[in-house]
C-alpha cells in the first residue's frame, strides 16, 4: 500500500516528532510511506473563516499532490474531515473536480481509523505503562465517527488502562482561531476539560488532534500543572524514538 | 425585543464570572442532555424518524406559499380569523385592535417565543391591556422584568433560592423554600388570571394545514386554560410552522418533547381548532390567529432556507459547549445557541450580530441532536463567508488569512518563514518550553500557556533524514 503522509500544518512545525510517530506506524503495518514535500495546510483556517475562496486554491493544491496516492492518511481528525466533507463541498459547483474530491476523500483517512480499519496493525511497535484518558477531538469524531478505533489500539497495549473522563466528547474549546477571538469563553471550555482530565487521576491525557491538545496543555500548565502528560496518541502508540 | 447581539463579547466576560449563573447551568447536562439521551432510545428508528422529520419541514418550505394558503383556507372555513404579518410592530397592532374589537382590558398569555420577537407585552400595556404570563417560567420573569434565557426552560438561569425571593417580595407573602409549595403560591395568584382574563394569548408549535388546526404542546396545563377559557384567543406564531397534516405532526412529535426536555411526550397536546360551536362546551368565542414573517420569507429559496426547519425544541443549545457556559442572555436576542446564532442574523441583520456566527468551535455537538437535522455548523460557516464577502470582517482577520493563504500556496517561501518562526518560537519558550505571552494572540495567553514548538520543523529533519 502505498500512503502519501499528510503532516498537517500544525504538526510540521509544532510537533515533528508526531509526524515521525505516526511514519513510524504505518510502516509497522506494512505500508510504503511517501511525504509530498511541498505540502503546507489543508485550508481549514481559511475554510472556517469565511474564505472559501483560498481554503478551495489548497483543495486544489492537495488534489494535486496527492491524487497518486493508494490512501492518504493524517495525523488528525480535522485536517481529514477537511478533505473528506468539506472538500467536496468547495468543489461542489464543478462535476469533475466533485468527483475527484469524492474519490480521494473516500482513500482519506485519520490517522487511527486507518491504522484500526484499513492496515489493522495488530501489534503496536510502542509501550506505554500506566492509565491514560482520551479525549475525543470533535471533528474525528463527529464527521469521521472516530471514537473506537483509537481506544481499541490503545487496549492492545499491555501496559495500558484507560480511564475514560466524563463528557470525553465535548468540545475542548479549541476550535482553531476560535481559541484567540474568543479566548475568554475559549479557556473556560478548556478548564471544563481540565477538571474532567484531573478526576481520572490518568497522569496522561492523549488525543488524535494537536490543536485541542496545544489548548488543553496550556490550560493545565497555566494552572500550574507541570506534571500531567500531554501526549498524541501516535506517540502512545509509536512509543519515543530511540 | 431589542437586539443587543452587537455587545456579545462583553456579556460573555460578564456570564462567564456570574456565579449563580453558572451554578444554574450545570443543571442542564442532568436535565435535559442525560433526559434526551435516555428517551430517544425508546425509538428504535430514531435516525430514520430525524431524516423522515426533515423531510416534512423540507416539503413545506419548498411550497411554504401553497401550504400557507391551504392552511388559511382551513382555518378560516372552521371559523378562525387568520392575520398577516409583515414585522413584530405588526403583530402589535394587529392584537391590539382585537383587544379594542373585543373590548379586552386583561390577558392572559401562555409561553411564544414569537411574541418575545414582537415585544407583544409592553405594546399591549401601552394599549391599556394588562398582561399576565401564566407559564411558570415567563410569569417569574415576568415578575423580575427579565427576558427569557431560553427557549423551552426560559428561567433555566435562575436558581430556586432566587425564585423565593423573588416571589417573597413582589407576593407580599412568607418566603417558601420547597418547589411545591412555590408553585402552589403561583398557582392561586395565576387562577383568578385565567378566569378574569378577556382574552388568551398563545404561540403554536404546529399549524396543520389539512384541518387549519393551531397545535401547542404543554407541560403545565396553563395553555389549555389560556385558550379555552377566555372569549377570545390570539395564537401567534411564525410561518414557518405550518405542517401538511396531522400524520405529519405525529411523526414530529415523536421528536420535540424528546429532543426538548427528555419526555416521552408532554403532558399535554392541543389541537386547536376553529372557535367554539353553539354545541360546544368551551373554547374561544373569537380564535385569531398571526402568522409573523419578519424576515422569514427572505430565507425560503435562499442557502440558508434549511434553518426554517427549526421546530424549537433547544437541544442544540442545552448541547452547544457555549452555550453551557454563558447561557441564553449572552446572545443579546430572542433565540440563543446555535440557532440563535444563525436566526438573530438572518433576521435582525449580520451587521448586528457580528460575533454570533463566529463564536462557536463548530463542534457539531449540535448538528448531532437536532430532530430536523439542520446542518448548524455549516450555516454559521455561510455566515462566515457572508461576512468575508460583504466585507464585514477586520482588516486584521482578512490581512492574516490572506497572508496565511499565500504562504500555503507558495511552499518554498511556507517552508522559510515556518523555519524562522519556528525558531524564534522555540528560543521564546525557554527551558519549561511555554510561551506565556504571545503578540497578538493574547486572546489565547491570557488564559493558557502556549507550548513551545520543538525547534526544527517536520520538514527540515525529514529531508535531512532523506539526504543521509
Ligand atoms: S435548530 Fe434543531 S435542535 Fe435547535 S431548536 Fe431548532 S430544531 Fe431544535
Amino acid at each position: 500500500m502505498r500512503v502519501g503522509f499528510f503532516v498537517t500544518c500544525l504538526v510540521d512545525s509544532m510537533r515533528p516528532r508526531i509526524g515521525f510517530a505516526a511514519i513510524r506506524l504505518l510502516e509497522a503495518a506494512g505500508c510504503e510511506v511517501i511525504v509530498p514535500e511541498q505540502q503546507t495546510c489543508c485550508g481549514q483556517p481559511g475554510y472556517n473563516s469565511g474564505d472559501r475562496k483560498s481554503a478551495k486554491a489548497m483543495a486544489l493544491k492537495f488534489l494535486a499532490e496527492f491524487e497518486a496516492f493508494d490512501y492518504v492518511v493524517l495525523p488528525s481528525g480535522s485536517c481529514a474531515g477537511m478533505i473528506r466533507v468539506h472538500y467536496p463541498d468547495l468543489c461542489k459547483d464543478d462535476p469533475a473536480l466533485l468527483a475527484r474530491c469524492i474519490a480521494v476523500g473516500a482513500r482519506t483517512f485519520e490517522l487511527t481509523d486507518f491504522l484500526a480499519n484499513i492496515a489493522k496493525l495488530k501489534k503496536m511497535p510502542g509501550t506505554f505503562q500506566g492509565a491514560l484518558t482520551y479525549h475525543d477531538s470533535c471533528s474525528g469524531l463527529r464527521e469521521l465517527d472516530v471514537y473506537k478505533q483509537p481506544r481499541a489500539l490503545l487496549a492492545s497495549m499491555p501496559g495500558v488502562a484507560i480511564n475514560e473522563m466524563v463528557e470525553s466528547t465535548t468540545c475542548c474549546g479549541f476550535g482553531g482561531t476560535f481559541s484567540v477571538k474568543y479566548g475568554e469563553l475559549s479557556t473556560r471550555m478548556a478548564d471544563n476539560k481540565c477538571q474532567h482530565i484531573a478526576a481520572t487521576h490518568a497522569g496522561t491525557i492523549v488525543g488524535g488532534d494537536l490543536g485541542c491538545l496545544l489548548n488543553i496543555e496550556g490550560r493545565l500548565r497555566r494552572n500550574g500543572d507541570s506534571t500531567t502528560r500531554v501526549m498524541h496518541i501516535a506517540e502512545v502508540l509509536a512509543g519515543t524514538e530511540k | 425585543m431589542k437586539n443587543n447581539s452587537i455587545n456579545f463579547k462583553r456579556q460573555v466576560t460578564i456570564k462567564l464570572a456570574d456565579v449563580k449563573l453558572q451554578s444554574a447551568l450545570s443543571r442542564l447536562q442532568s436535565r435535559f442532555v442525560e433526559g434526551r439521551a435516555a428517551v430517544i432510545s425508546e425509538i428504535s428508528d430514531f435516525e430514520e424518524t430525524r431524516t423522515a422529520a426533515a423531510a416534512i419541514r423540507d416539503r413545506v418550505l419548498n411550497d411554504l406559499e401553497h401550504w400557507l394558503m391551504h392552511f388559511e383556507q382551513q382555518a378560516t372555513a372552521r371559523g378562525a380569523i387568520v392575520h398577516w404579518a409583515e414585522t413584530g410592530a405588526d403583530v402589535n397592532r394587529i392584537v391590539a385592535e382585537i383587544a379594542v374589537q373585543h373590548g379586552v382590558r386583561t390577558a392572559a398569555k401562555s409561553k411564544s417565543m414569537v411574541s418575545e420577537e414582537c415585544g407583544l407585552n409592553d405594546a399591549l400595556e401601552l394599549a391599556g391591556v394588562t398582561v399576565m404570563e401564566t407559564d411558570l417560567g415567563e410569569y417569574i420573569l415576568q415578575l423580575a422584568h427579565e427576558a427569557p434565557s431560553h427557549i423551552v426552560a426560559p428561567v433555566v438561569h435562575k436558581n430556586k433560592e432566587e425564585i423565593s425571593d423573588l416571589f417573597a417580595e413582589k407576593h407580599q407573602l412568607p418566603r417558601k423554600t420547597g418547589i411545591a409549595e412555590l408553585c402552589r403560591e403561583a398557582r392561586e395568584i395565576l387562577r383568578p388570571a385565567f378566569l378574569n382574563a378577556d382574552m388568551g394569548i398563545s404561540g403554536a408549535n404546529f399549524l396543520v394545514a389539512e384541518t387549519g388546526s393551531a397545535l401547542i404542546v404543554t407541560n403545565e396545563g396553563n395553555g389549555r386554560l389560556v385558550t379555552t377559557l377566555p372569549r377570545v384567543h390570539v395564537a401567534i406564531t411564525g410561518i414557518e410552522k405550518v405542517v401538511p397534516t396531522l400524520e405529519d405532526v405525529t411523526t414530529l412529535l415523536r421528536l420535540l418533547p424528546r429532543s426538548a426536555t427528555g419526555q416521552s411526550i408532554t403532558n399535554y397536546v392541543s389541537v386547536l381548532t376553529g372557535n367554539k360551536n353553539k354545541d360546544d362546551h368551551d373554547g374561544p368565542e373569537h380564535f385569531h390567529i398571526i402568522l409573523l414573517d419578519n424576515g422569514r420569507s427572505s430565507l425560503v429559496g435562499s442557502e440558508m432556507q434549511e434553518m426554517l426547519r427549526c421546530i424549537r425544541c433547544g437541544a442544540c443549545m442545552n448541547h452547544c459547549p457555549v452555550y453551557q457556559n454563558i447561557g441564553g442572555h449572552a446572545y443579546g436576542w430572542v433565540y440563543p445557541g446555535p440557532m440563535g446564532s444563525i436566526l438573530t442574523p438572518l433576521l435582525g441583520g449580520l451587521e448586528k450580530s457580528p460575533d454570533l456566527p463566529n463564536a462557536s468551535t463548530l463542534c457539531g455537538a449540535c448538528a448531532v441532536v437536532c430532530p430536523v437535522k439542520i446542518p448548524l455548523p455549516d450555516l454559521l460557516r455561510k455566515l462566515r463567508e457572508k461576512q468575508m464577502e460583504r466585507g464585514m470582517k477586520s482588516r486584521r482577520e482578512t490581512f492574516m488569512l490572506k497572508a496565511w493563504a499565500w504562504l500555503a500556496l507558495h511552499p518554498p517561501v511556507y517552508a522559510l518563514a515556518t523555519k524562522f518562526g519556528v525558531r524564534a518560537m522555540s528560543l521564546l519558550g525557554g527551558k519549561n518550553k511555554l510561551l506565556h505571552t504571545l503578540p497578538g494572540a493574547s486572546g489565547w495567553t491570557d488564559g493558557r500557556d502556549f507550548p513551545a514548538p520543538e525547534g526544527l520543523t517536520f520538514r527540515e529533519i525529514y529531508q535531512r533524514r532523506n539526504r543521509q
